[in-house]
C-alpha cells in the first residue's frame, strides 16, 4: 500500500508563477539594456560633431586674441552638445527606447562629472591666465568622460576615450602653439574616426 | 519596462489586464506554470532574449546577437529560424567585403507578440499581488 501523498497547497504554485513572471521580466529588461549598449552612443552624431570641430579649429586658428580663440571653442562645445543630445535622442527613438533608459542613463551619469570639472577648470585656468593648459585639459577631461560614460557600452567607446586621454597628455607636454592642432586632431579627427566605426558597426 | 514601450503599450497592458487569465484558472496541479494563451514561441529563454534584444535595436547582426546572448552559432540559428518562420523577425543576408553577414530585425508581428508577452507577465504579477 502506497502512503497517501500530502495534499498540494495552491500557494507555492502561486508564488512560483509570480516569481517566474518577475524573473522573465527581469531577463527582458537586462537583455534590452545590454542590447541598448549597441545603440546608446550615436556614430553619425560623432561624425557630425567631428566635422564641426574641424571647422572650429580652422576658424579658431585665424583668431587674433586668445580670448576669441577660447570663445570659438566654447561655441563649438555648445554646438557639439546640442548635436550630441539630438543624435542620441534620434537613435533612442529609432530603437524605441526612452532617452534615459539603462544604457543612456549610465552613460550620462558617467559622462557628466568630468565635463562639469572641465567647465570649472576652464574658468579657473582662464582667470589665472594659464591658457596654454586648456587644450590638454579639455582633451584629458573629455577622454575621461567618454571612458567613464562608455564603461558600460561597447568596447570601442572607452577605447575612444583612452585615445583622447593620450592626446591630451601629449598636448600638455607640447608647446602651446600646437594646442589648436591637438584640438583639431582630437575633437575633429578622433571623433570622426570613432564615429564612423560606431555608425558602421553599432547601428548608426 | 512599460515606459520603454510607450503609452500605446501601457494602454494595451491595462486592457490585457482586464482580459488576463485569472490566476485561479492557473492554480491547477499542472507542474508547468504556464497560462493558456501564453506565446510559447517567445516564452523560451533564448528566443525571448533574441526578441528582447531586437526590441531595443533597429537591427542586430548574427554575431552581435551571439555575443549579447552568450550562445553558440548552432543554438542561435535554430532559435532565430523558429522566430523567422513565425514571422516575428526578418533576416537579411548581405556581404561585408567577402564575409557573409546576417542581420535580424523585429517585425511588426514580432513587436506585437513581444508586447503581448510583457502584458501577460505583468498581469500575472499584478494578479498574484492582488491576492
Amino acid at each position: 500500500m502506497t502512503p497517501a501523498k500530502p495534499a498540494r497547497t495552491p500557494r507555492p504554485v502561486l508564488v512560483a508563477l509570480e516569481d517566474r513572471a518577475a524573473d522573465n521580466l527581469r531577463f527582458i529588461r537586462e537583455t534590452m539594456e545590454r542590447a541598448g549598449s549597441f545603440t546608446a552612443v550615436p556614430g553619425r552624431g560623432g561624425v557630425a560633431i567631428g566635422l564641426t570641430a574641424l571647422a572650429a579649429a580652422v576658424i579658431a586658428s585665424h583668431q587674433s586674441t586668445t580670448a576669441r580663440w577660447i570663445f570659438v571653442w566654447l561655441a563649438e562645445a555648445v554646438l557639439a552638445m546640442v548635436l550630441a543630445v539630438l543624435t542620441v535622442a534620434q537613435k533612442a527613438h529609432a530603437a524605441r527606447v526612452p532617452l534615459f533608459s539603462g544604457p543612456g542613463r549610465k552613460f550620462a551619469l558617467g559622462f557628466a562629472p568630468p565635463m562639469i570639472v572641465g567647465a570649472l577648470l576652464t574658468a579657473a585656468l582662464y582667470r589665472d591666465g594659464e591658457l596654454r593648459m586648456l587644450p590638454g585639459t579639455w582633451l584629458l577631461l573629455y577622454g575621461t568622460a567618454v571612458v567613464s560614460g562608455g564603461s558600460f557600452s561597447v568596447r570601442v567607446v572607452p577605447i575612444m576615450g583612452v585615445c583622447f586621454i593620450a592626446l591630451g597628455a601629449a598636448a600638455l607636454a607640447s608647446p602651446a602653439s600646437w594646442g589648436n592642432g591637438y584640438m583639431m586632431a582630437g575633437f575633429g579627427g578622433l571623433q570622426i574616426l570613432f564615429g564612423l566605426i560606431i555608425a558602421q558597426k553599432y547601428g548608426g | 519596462m512599460r515606459a520603454k514601450l510607450g503609452t500605446a503599450t501601457a494602454e494595451r497592458i491595462s486592457r490585457s489586464h482586464a482580459q488576463a487569465p485569472r490566476l485561479s484558472a492557473l492554480r491547477g496541479e499542472n507542474q508547468e506554470p504556464v497560462a493558456s494563451g501564453l506565446d510559447r514561441l517567445i516564452h523560451e529563454r533564448m528566443r525571448l532574449g533574441i526578441v528582447s534584444a531586437l526590441a531595443a535595436n533597429p537591427s542586430l547582426t548574427f554575431n552581435e546577437l551571439k555575443a549579447l546572448l552568450r550562445t553558440t552559432d548552432g543554438n542561435l540559428s535554430v532559435h532565430a529560424r523558429k522566430l523567422e518562420e513565425a514571422t516575428y523577425i526578418s533576416c537579411t543576408k548581405m556581404l561585408d567585403g567577402r564575409l557573409p553577414k546576417t542581420r535580424y530585425r523585429l517585425t511588426a508581428a514580432g513587436r506585437r507578440a513581444f508586447e503581448r508577452y510583457l502584458d501577460h507577465m505583468e498581469s500575472l504579477i499584478r494578479a498574484a499581488r492582488e491576492k
